[in-house]
């Protein structure tokens, strides 16, 4: 190697640290750091107000017989299944139609909005749609001649209204994503199917739910992450109740750092969540061998 | 079966599958017409006119309820609450918010993505490895950790505060320009080298033009998720002169007469703060949805 060759290479390396310096300054102090940090303060008791000393696996012991932490996690899990379940069938459906009947932007684009406004903007207005006294969807149940539901105040609704609201806001993301999906199947894998006889049902079940397996997978694999996250909805509507029946583990780990100052504790939970979410989309990345593709 | 049969019955499917599109088009959109509906209404009057699909006693008052612009008195004779709301002052933050994370957070991102597709460096892999691993982590885990550094940096309650977490970067915005910059052609890059450019100039001159598509697309959806964050805002910024729209409507919920919420007020302060993505989703919903089919298949 020349000597301008390596004064040139020396020149791309200090080029390349200044580029990515800012972003690296922001990825340690934000993620790298608070991640360390975050492990560490799982073993203390700190509670925003004195040093906090280190205290081992006490918080983890605690865990264990902390029937609130069972249920948010029976409560969440129950929040993803209704969520994730109907989402993606929705959205399987969606996609389906809009490849079948229109291409047009139009119709993907209306689809779309309720994932644009925020989650905050979503919540007051099912809670308006809702409402127990003059809420539109209880005046309309009421009209069909169905008794009116506390859709928020009742423990055995509470949870599944919400998960809901957030289908309706995320079918259409979802919808776009397995649409984009579909499209990618060649035109001449359904030709060949159609010239077989096989009927709209079967091309479905035969030819493109298994050749939307590979987006399918990682569509689940990152909206079922998300899904684990819910917070703004509840915060809004239920904060956690009635009694704990929409206390999900989010909103618990806020309720116990933010309202409680138990900053140690928290930690471990959030802990405990980044473990099931790692361990989740592991086994999910081996069930659905999401990398590979039928097609190749 | 018969001839007609067969003719008859692929357009009796396709009949019902636009029924069934119709029918969710009009989920996606019968809530939104409702708030709008409801924002132009008279409080007193929404029970009466439950079922009337024009507003209720059609009204601005909400919407100068929510501006600020009636008075104490004023307000609580139209349902309001004497909490004193000021959704100009929220929009004004929450502009202010997205912005500076938009224009900062995809400047930096492109810098760095920049010398991870185009440039040799020792280390670039691990590096660009360790940035995704972040992506892993949920975000829960390390807001706990920056929350107590924002608290100790005395910058809880200002506009830095709320925005410095994403100020340098995003794991995504990063991921996401460096797959468009490595498929730019190395031809072009030589020679602009050869003209004598620096890395630089390279960087504003060929690559920043050659990917204003993506470029635009990474800062729409930024601003988006910006503008409705939610959680970050509300731990950091509940002081009214940095309070964003999204925290600002929690408040106003929390603060609305109990037992009879102020629904017109909620609803007009909810078209106030779904208004500006609207407007620019409709403006740029085009790209914004090929992006996104885009980024579902990488």
């Amino acid at each position: 190697m020349t000597l301008t060759r390596i004064r040139e290479r020396r020149r791309e390396s200090l080029y390349a640290v200044a580029f990515v310096l800012p972003a690296t300054i922001g990825f340690v102090a934000f993620y790298l750091v608070p991640t360390v940090r975050g492990v560490w303060l799982s073993f203390t008791d700190y509670d925003l107000f004195s040093a906090g000393e280190f205290v081992g696996a006490e918080n983890y012991a605690k865990i264990v017989d902390d029937h609130v932490f069972w249920n948010a996690l029976l409560v969440t899990l129950e929040y993803v299944v209704v969520n994730i379940g109907l989402q993606t069938a929705v959205a399987l459906l969606l996609a389906v139609l809009m490849q079948r009947l229109a291409r047009s932007v139009v119709i993907r684009g209306i689809l779309l909005v309720p994932y644009m406004v925020s989650g905050v903007v979503v919540a007051l207005l099912w809670q308006w749609l809702l409402d127990y006294q003059i809420g539109i969807v209880n005046n309309a149940l009421d009209f069909v001649g169905l008794p009116r539901q506390s859709f928020f105040g009742d423990p055995a609704l509470a949870i599944v209204t919400v998960a809901l609201i957030n289908v309706w806001k995320s079918m259409g993301y979802t919808a776009l994503l397995l649409f984009a999906g579909l499209q990618a199947i060649p035109r001449d894998v359904y030709e060949a199917a159609a010239i077989d006889g096989a009927s709209e049902a079967k091309q479905f079940w035969r030819v493109s739910l298994p050749l939307l397996r590979p987006v399918l997978a990682l569509v689940l694999i990152v909206s079922l992450i998300g899904s684990f996250q819910i917070f703004d909805t509840i915060a809004v509507t239920t904060k956690g109740g009635p009694v704990n029946a929409t206390r999900v583990i989010y909103y618990y780990i806020y309720d116990l750092a933010f309202n409680r100052y138990d900053f140690g504790y928290a930690s471990a939970i959030a802990l405990v969540l980044f473990v099931i979410l790692l361990g989740v989309t592991l086994v999910q990345l081996r069930l659905t061998r999401a990398d590979k593709s039928d097609l190749a | 079966m018969t001839a007609t049969a067969a003719r008859r019955r692929v357009p009796l499917g396709k009949v019902l599958a636009w029924i069934v599109l119709g029918l969710f088009l009009l989920a996606t959109l019968f809530p939104f017409y409702w708030m709008l509906r409801t924002s132009f209404s008279t409080n007193g009057a929404l029970a009466g006119h439950a079922n009337s699909l024009l507003p209720a006693e059609s009204t601005l008052d909400a919407y100068r309820r929510v501006l600020g612009l009636s008075s104490v008195r004023e307000a609580l004779e139209q349902g309001g609450s004497t909490a004193r709301v000021n959704f100009w002052l929220y929009l004004r933050n929450s502009f202010v918010v997205a912005i500076t994370t938009t224009v900062a957070q995809t400047l930096f991102a492109a810098l760095a993505a920049y010398a991870f597709a185009r440039l040799r460096w020792p280390g670039r892999n691990l590096v660009f490895t360790l940035f995704l691993a972040a992506l892993m982590v949920p975000p829960i885990f390390t807001t706990l950790p920056n929350f107590i550094l924002i608290r100790d940096l005395g910058l809880l309650n200002t506009f830095l505060g709320i925005v410095l977490p994403n100020l340098l970067m995003s794991p995504f915005a990063v991921f996401f320009l460096r797959q468009f910059f490595l498929n730019i052609s190395h031809e072009i890059e030589e020679a602009a080298r050869l003209d004598g450019a620096g890395h630089l100039r390279i960087f504003f001159r060929v690559i920043v033009p050659m990917s204003a598509a993506p470029i635009a697309t990474l800062s729409i959806l930024t601003y988006v998720a910006a503008w409705n964050d939610y959680f970050w805002p509300l731990l950091v910024g509940q002081d009214e002169n940095v309070r964003v729209l999204t925290v600002a409507l929690g408040i106003f919920k929390a603060q609305t007469p109990n037992g009879g919420p102020d629904w017109a007020g909620l609803m007009a302060a909810t078209v106030i703060a779904a208004l500006p993505v609207v407007v620019l989703f409709t403006l740029l919903g085009k790209r914004v949805i090929n992006s996104i089919q885009f980024s579902g298949l990488k």
